[in-house]
């Protein structure tokens, strides 16, 4: 059940509004069809210790693999997921498929995270929907599913799932951890938590703590699924769904992936199938047909109460938090950075990437910054390939140089 | 070929100092410290491809604009702070140039000399904008926007309370750097090596 809807694109890779993405496949392959794997980690008594103090195991990860670990096993790179990400990150389930995994622009055979050299691994994460454990899932203690019982999740809980199965799969230190928005939050949770793990970090589109304003825009979403009368604190699994409180969360989050200026491109104020005003509260405009349709769409595919822990989890992110400033936070970090800004961005503007370049300035951390100049606002690092992949695929390679690392299986 | 210019800079720079090179370009000046100098350096430039190229090359660099000033960058974070023949591309000279006295200890800046006297014959006898090979720009395409001559330079170090430390001349990127008699006038390239003047 957990993970029937896993073969589905998220969102991100279905948006309309990037239709770059549609053509990327130009000069590169594919990462052909893939299956979602299932590790069970952190049996009892050795349960998950979570940052909240109570112990969670076992859990499962739902992840997916894309090209050969070396021998050496040092040529694995995780990607880490933003908030709707699935383990499917490239390539397709089964053939015909519409669209491919959430990040197929980057991952594949001679793409930015090529998977003729690394060996790429993705999970979802846990207290997620699809596969992983998560409000949806059973509790094997009790039979029935977590629902609010689920013990809350944070980013650092994340991270150290996803450190268990690096063990289940025989690796010590990857090769690269990267990812986008609440992806980046865990990058940075990787170089903190697990400093002797990670060689290079790539954090995009996001925060080294969750700002104010964000934190508000999720607390509206959180409000409207727990006002829908479907929603019964938690306990829905055997009714109705809260879909239409699911939907309005995700319309507004959506509107925080966008900027004015993609907005007013894709849409203007252009009317649906319609010549004049309808002179009512139908969808009349462009806009607001196509967020109703993104809101319903996810609603199929997502689980209402992941929604309100993991956007819980980003919110609660202060990778600061048990440390005296930023700066101390990464004093045991030794990765080498490619921090990377999207110019348009509000919900993680370039302001808040140059804060962590500046942090692990301070102690002459080994840091790139690099703003990428995009109108697509915070959904840009799903959608600017070429802004992203030469730069990316630089700094792979500088690193493999760098650590004498194998880069290619087999050689 | 090795850069001479590049080399009067190597010179400046203690071993294992920590060093920000402002407009670092491909990063080959910064790559050649860390080889010869074993510094820690760190490049900053505006152009993508130039902080893709210095990525490429394991360096460590910060993609930002150097007219908005180095806000990102701390008091005194830096042993040495680099302005390699970028100054006269700049909107803001003046504010780059307090910037770096901000940031760095030892601030290292070359330029080409609008006053030598190629530069000048081509004003004054033919009237027209001067054009040389480090000024390689017709007067419609060229980047350099704010030339200016080894007095000026140093009227606006008097300005701006920096001392100097050592000035090097030189007359083209491939010779070495010699004494000329009248700098202003007989040198190329300059190279300033100033300090903050200790506030009194």
């Amino acid at each position: 059940m957990a993970n029937k809807r896993a073969g589905e694109p998220p969102a991100a890779a279905r948006k309309e509004i990037g239709d770059v993405a549609m053509n990327m496949d130009a000069d590169a392959g594919n990462a052909g069809i893939v299956a979602t794997q299932f590790a069970t980690l952190a049996e009892p008594p050795n349960g998950l210790l979570l940052e909240c103090g109570e112990r969670l195991g076992p859990i499962t990860l739902a992840y997916e693999t894309y090209g050969d670990l070396c021998p050496q096993k040092d040529n694995a790179i995780l990607v880490c997921g933003a908030l709707s990400s699935d383990a499917h990150v490239a390539g397709w389930h089964a053939a015909g498929e519409k669209r491919p995994g959430w990040w197929d622009m980057l991952v594949g055979p001679g793409k930015a995270l090529d998977t003729d050299k690394y060996f790429v691994i993705c999970a979802n994460v846990i207290g997620g929907c699809n596969g992983s454990t998560g409000p949806s899932s059973v509790n094997p203690a009790t039979g029935k599913r977590y629902g609010l019982s689920l013990p809350m999740i944070t980013i650092a809980d994340m991270v150290n799932a996803q450190a268990l199965l690096l063990d289940h799969l025989g690796i010590d230190k990857l090769l690269a951890v990267v990812g986008g928005s609440m992806g980046g939050m865990q990058v940075l949770q990787w170089t903190v938590a697990h400093p002797d793990r990670v060689h290079l970090a790539i954090p995009l589109a996001c925060a080294a703590r969750q700002p104010t304003q964000a934190i508000a825009f999720n607390e509206v979403g959180r409000q409207a699924i727990m006002a829908d009368p479907h929603w019964r604190g938690g306990d829905y699994y055997d009714h109705e769904m809260p879909t239409k409180g699911l939907a309005v969360a995700r319309m507004i989050g959506h509107i925080t992936y966008l900027s004015d200026e993609a907005m007013q491109e894709k849409f203007g104020r252009r009317l649906q199938d319609i010549r004049d005003y309808s002179f009512s509260f139908s969808a009349d405009f462009e806009v607001e047909s196509y967020l109703r349709h993104q809101g319903l769409a996810f609603t199929e595919r997502f689980d209402a109460n992941t929604y309100l822990y993991i956007t819980r989890a980003i919110d609660y992110f202060d990778i600061a938090r048990g440390h005296r400033s930023l700066v101390d936070a990464f004093r045991d970090t030794t990765a080498r950075f490619l921090i990377m800004a999207f110019s348009s961005d509000w919900l993680h503007p370039p302001y808040q990437l140059k804060e962590i370049a500046s942090a692990l300035r301070a102690t002459h951390k080994h840091v790139s910054y690099y703003e990428v100049t995009s109108g697509y606002g915070h959904d840009a690092f799903l959608l600017e390939r070429e802004k992203m992949e030469g730069i990316m695929s630089s700094f792979l390679a500088s690193g493999v140089r760098t650590f004498g690392l194998c880069g290619r299986p087999g050689s | 070929m090795a850069r001479l210019d590049y080399q009067m800079i190597e010179d400046m720079v203690p071993d294992g100092a920590t060093v920000l090179d402002l407009g670092c370009g491909d990063g080959e000046l910064l790559g050649e410290l860390i080889d010869k100098r074993h510094i820690h350096g760190s490049g900053v430039d505006i152009s993508p491809s130039a902080v893709e190229a210095c990525v490429a090359r394991g360096l460590s660099v910060f993609h930002g604009d150097l007219d908005e000033g180095l806000a990102d960058f701390d008091d005194g974070s830096f042993d040495v702070v680099i302005l390699s023949f970028s100054l006269q591309q700049l909107h803001k000279p003046r504010l780059v140039v307090r910037e770096m006295a901000r940031v760095g200890k030892l601030v290292i800046v070359s330029f080409p000399n609008f006053a030598h006297w190629w530069a000048r014959v081509q004003l004054f006898f033919l009237g027209r904008m001067p054009v040389s090979g480090e000024l390689p720009f017709q007067w419609y395409d060229t980047p350099n926007i704010h030339l200016c001559t080894i007095k000026d330079f140093r009227s606006l170090c008097r300005q701006e309370g920096l001392r100097g430390q050592r000035e090097i001349y030189l007359s083209s990127f491939e010779k070495a750097a010699w004494e000329p008699r009248f700098p202003n006038l007989q040198a190329r390239i300059a190279i300033f090596a100033v300090t903050r003047a200790p506030s009194e």
